[in-house]
């Protein structure tokens, strides 16, 4: 804001509308939000373990919304298509996950010698049952229509998708008839599906600082960090992730210069569902629910998150998974869960409003 | 205004084309119909059928329930029930003067998981603008009876819900100012429900909790009229009581988790959490997140997490919910209703969820009113329906009051007990 009227005032013959609007926001943003920002401030400081807690829990739910906009943002950079059915694969691997547990009878009884491996097996499998299907629907639903004349027919197509996965996830409650899923799947078919509390809830910190922090949320965070630290390596250290940043600058010269470009594209959608799945059998177990419709919200949080960072740009999405957390369990706290969403999204437009490209997109150079 | 007035007519001139087209077919008796009904004449039907009127002898009651989504266990059950009553009187009424074909609608939509105010305004239409639909059942949820009630009046068309519970649906000075006149824009009251409305079921819920000794409740809703009006009811009586309400939030039906919600709960230290709303409404993922984040105190909930679906849905997380409800469950029934209740297990080959006994004297109550009424005529329809009085059903011996409240007021408190709802006293 001040350089700006810094610089206005340095070229006095153009009338300084910028600095004059921002001004008057500033104004009105000390006017109305002054007083209850004072009252959050002094309702953080009254309880620090209380807002310890809610920012862990912020961070947690951050991390995962960041693995799900990593998905938007990797297919957004390459193609820039926006894949609408992305939340509902991220839904779809949490129901992939749960059925395994329930096929291997994952139980929180499960000597931890036996759970841990079959875990990371049923993440591993999960992972590649999102990626298969999200390379299947890239091959059979959009790469059709990349030549179309409108790129809006895609965005149709994705939102066509999103559908179709919503209703397989409405079905697969009747999975139940199979013996082994009776104790996963629920009394009735189209309910809220509960996971099995396999990783424990116990407080990490007992008796050592007043702040809960849990197995769980230790194992969210460790694995949701790892999984966006390997994919920054890959996309900035590999050779396939050089074809990708480079298929994202201009597909033409990519192709000119011996790119398989139609492999490349592949290659993000099979990374963006791979990380759908990781993230959608994390929140299962983290949560403990699985509903058909969880995909329409996680996406809607995610694809902001993906906007907020600067759609196209990694590094861009995971801060903007993380703020959005964060903003999210402060508001919880302190404002009121009901306006939580309303907090998120006007946040989304002043930023929008300043940064047009996002917090750390810049144009389409960093893309991917 | 006009503009929904024109596309009513159009509406309503397409259906009485569309019916004058079915009565021009000879096959238009139903395939249910009896061979010993004398009266019927089904041969001369189509040539005596009025033109706007479709088949002469075919009368329509319609129900509009959520269906998918969730609440599909719960309403199954009811739909049970309502074809169970009408199938007793082999699909007749007057003696075989007409037949009764039940028609099963669905006010949710797959993308909303539960129900939806614009399939619920096209239902009504829907319904309105069919001469020969005397009856509508429902609504289940509040929210919805609040879109039908003004389509139906304006229709002429009676309403008789087996679930609404939101007390200023009939209750004037129990919610908003204009609440209940601006529902009925004609003035005369078509809405009747057969469940006893939540200023009762809110008040015994505060008193049961008092007796479990909670003394600071952490008040939720889910921001529905159904939600917020339980827990308004909850609040007033819980002061009433000298308990203490330590805070009071709505929550977003959507939300993917509550973890932060559950802390701030935590901090408030309260000994009981209640939560007015429907378990559509994330009821199951609130429930395990508060225990999740080391809340020890005690759960309460209304009728509208009373079912299945919230204990498939809240996991290990449900054991020792309490719930309260409007009514008496259907194994703790005693004469008619028991006699029904084993008739019902032996026809379906299952357990009737909570309101499928209401279900059943929703429509015990339109094939007594259609059987005295033996025409039809919307209005002598809906007379019938409101004026019914010591009526002698399986619920017992009850009327409708000049609101269209039942004069049952049975209330009773379950709870959450080895993965199942155990009935565990009747509650004031």
């Amino acid at each position: 804001m001040t350089t700006q009227s810094v610089r206005a005032e340095a070229e006095p013959r153009k009338t300084p509308w910028r600095a004059i609007a921002g001004v008057g926001f500033a104004i009105f943003f000390v006017l109305f939000l002054a007083v209850p920002l004072w009252d959050i401030l002094l309702a953080m400081i009254a309880s620090p373990q209380l807002l310890a807690r809610q920012l862990v829990i912020g961070l947690t739910n951050g991390v995962y919304i960041a693995l799900i906009a990593l998905g938007y943002t990797l297919v957004y950079g390459i193609v820039e298509l926006i894949n609408f059915a992305h939340g509902d694969l991220y839904m779809l691997g949490a129901f992939f996950s749960l059925t395994l547990i329930g096929l291997f009878a994952l139980t929180p009884e499960t000597p931890l010698e036996v759970r841990v491996p079959l875990m990371f097996l049923i993440l591993i499998l999960t992972m590649f049952f999102t990626a298969g299907l999200n390379v299947a629907i890239d091959r059979i639903a959009y790469r059709r229509l990349r030549g179309a004349s409108s790129r809006l027919a895609a965005l149709i197509s994705a939102i066509g998708v999103s559908f179709i996965f919503q209703n397989i996830g409405l079905l697969w409650g009747y999975m139940r008839f199979i013996p082994q899923l009776n104790g996963v799947m629920g009394s009735n078919a189209v309910a809220p599906k509960s996971f099995p509390q396999l990783i424990p809830n116990q407080n990490l910190l007992e008796g050592i600082v007043p702040v809960r922090f849990t197995v769980k949320d230790l194992v969210v965070l460790v694995i949701s960090v790892l999984l966006l630290i390997g994919l920054y390596l890959f996309v900035q250290r590999t050779k396939l992730g050089k074809a990708m940043r480079a298929t994202a600058q201009d597909r033409n010269a990519s192709a000119l210069m011996g790119i398989n470009v139609d492999g490349t594209i592949a290659l993000a959608f099979l990374l963006g569902g791979a990380f759908a799945g990781a993230s959608g059998m994390l929140v299962g177990l983290y949560n403990g629910t699985a509903v058909f419709d969880m995909g329409f919200t996680a996406g809607l949080r995610s694809f902001t998150a993906a906007v907020l960072g600067g759609i196209g740009n990694i590094p861009g999405a995971m801060l903007g998974g993380i703020l959005i957390g964060l903003i999210s369990a402060l508001s919880d706290q302190y404002i009121s869960s009901k306006w939580t969403n309303a907090v998120v999204f006007g946040i989304l437009v002043i930023i929008l409003v300043f940064r047009p490209t996002g917090l750390l997109g810049d144009g389409s150079v960093n893309k991917v | 205004m006009k503009q929904r007035v024109n596309t009513f007519l159009a509406s309503a001139t397409l259906a009485g084309l569309l019916a004058a087209c079915g009565a021009a077919a000879p096959a238009a008796a139903p395939t249910t119909a009896p061979a010993d009904a004398p009266t019927a004449a089904p041969a001369d039907a189509p040539t005596t059928a009025p033109a706007a009127g479709g088949a002469g002898n075919t009368i329509k009651i319609v129900s509009s329930l959520p269906r998918t989504g969730s609440s599909k266990a719960q309403t199954d059950s009811v739909v049970n029930a309502i074809k169970q009553r009408i199938e007793e009187d082999n699909n007749q009424i007057c003696g075989g003067q007409f037949n009764v074909v039940y028609e099963d609608m669905d006010d949710a939509t797959a993308a909303a998981g539960k129900w939806d105010a614009a399939q619920e305004a096209s239902n009504a239409n829907k319904a309105a603008a069919d001469a020969d639909v005397m009856i509508y059942i429902g609504t289940f949820n509040s929210g919805a009876a609040k879109i039908s009630i003004p389509i139906l009046n304006q229709a002429g068309l009676v309403m008789i819900s087996p679930a609404n519970t939101y007390p200023g649906l009939t209750k004037p000075n129990t919610g908003e100012a204009d609440e209940p006149d601006k529902y009925y824009p004609t003035g005369v009251r078509n809405y009747v429900r057969v469940v006893p409305a939540d200023d009762l079921q809110g008040a015994a819920a505060a008193n049961w909790a008092n007796e479990i000794g909670a003394k600071k409740v952490f008040v939720l809703d889910d921001t529905e009229l159904y939600g917020k009006g339980v827990a308004d009811q909850f609040v007033m009586q819980a002061e009433k009581n000298g308990a203490e309400i330590v805070g009071r939030e709505s929550i977003e039906g959507k939300a993917a988790d509550y973890r932060a919600l559950a802390a701030k709960i935590v901090a408030a230290a309260p000994d009981m959490v209640y939560y007015g709303g429907i378990t559509q409404n994330n009821a199951g993922q609130l429930v395990k997140d508060i225990k999740g984040e080391g809340f020890t105190g005690n759960f309460m909930g209304p009728d509208g997490i009373y079912e299945e679906a919230f204990i498939t849905a809240a996991g290990d997380a449900a054991e020792g919910v309490y719930v309260t409800f409007g009514g008496i469950p259907a194994e703790k029934l005693t004469g008619k209703a028991a006699e029904w209740y084993a008739s019902y297990k032996a026809k379906y080959n299952g357990e009737p969820e909570v309101y499928a006994v209401y279900g059943y004297e929703a429509a015990n109550v339109a094939m007594n009113a259609l059987n005295q009424v033996c025409a039809k005529d919307r209005a002598k329809v809906l007379a019938a329906v409101t004026g019914t009085k010591d009526f002698s059903g399986i619920l017992g011996t009850w009327s409708f009051d000049a609101n269209g409240d039942t004069s049952l007021t049975d209330m009773s408190g379950a709870q959450v007990k080895g993965g199942k709802f155990e009935y565990v006293k009747p509650i004031k």
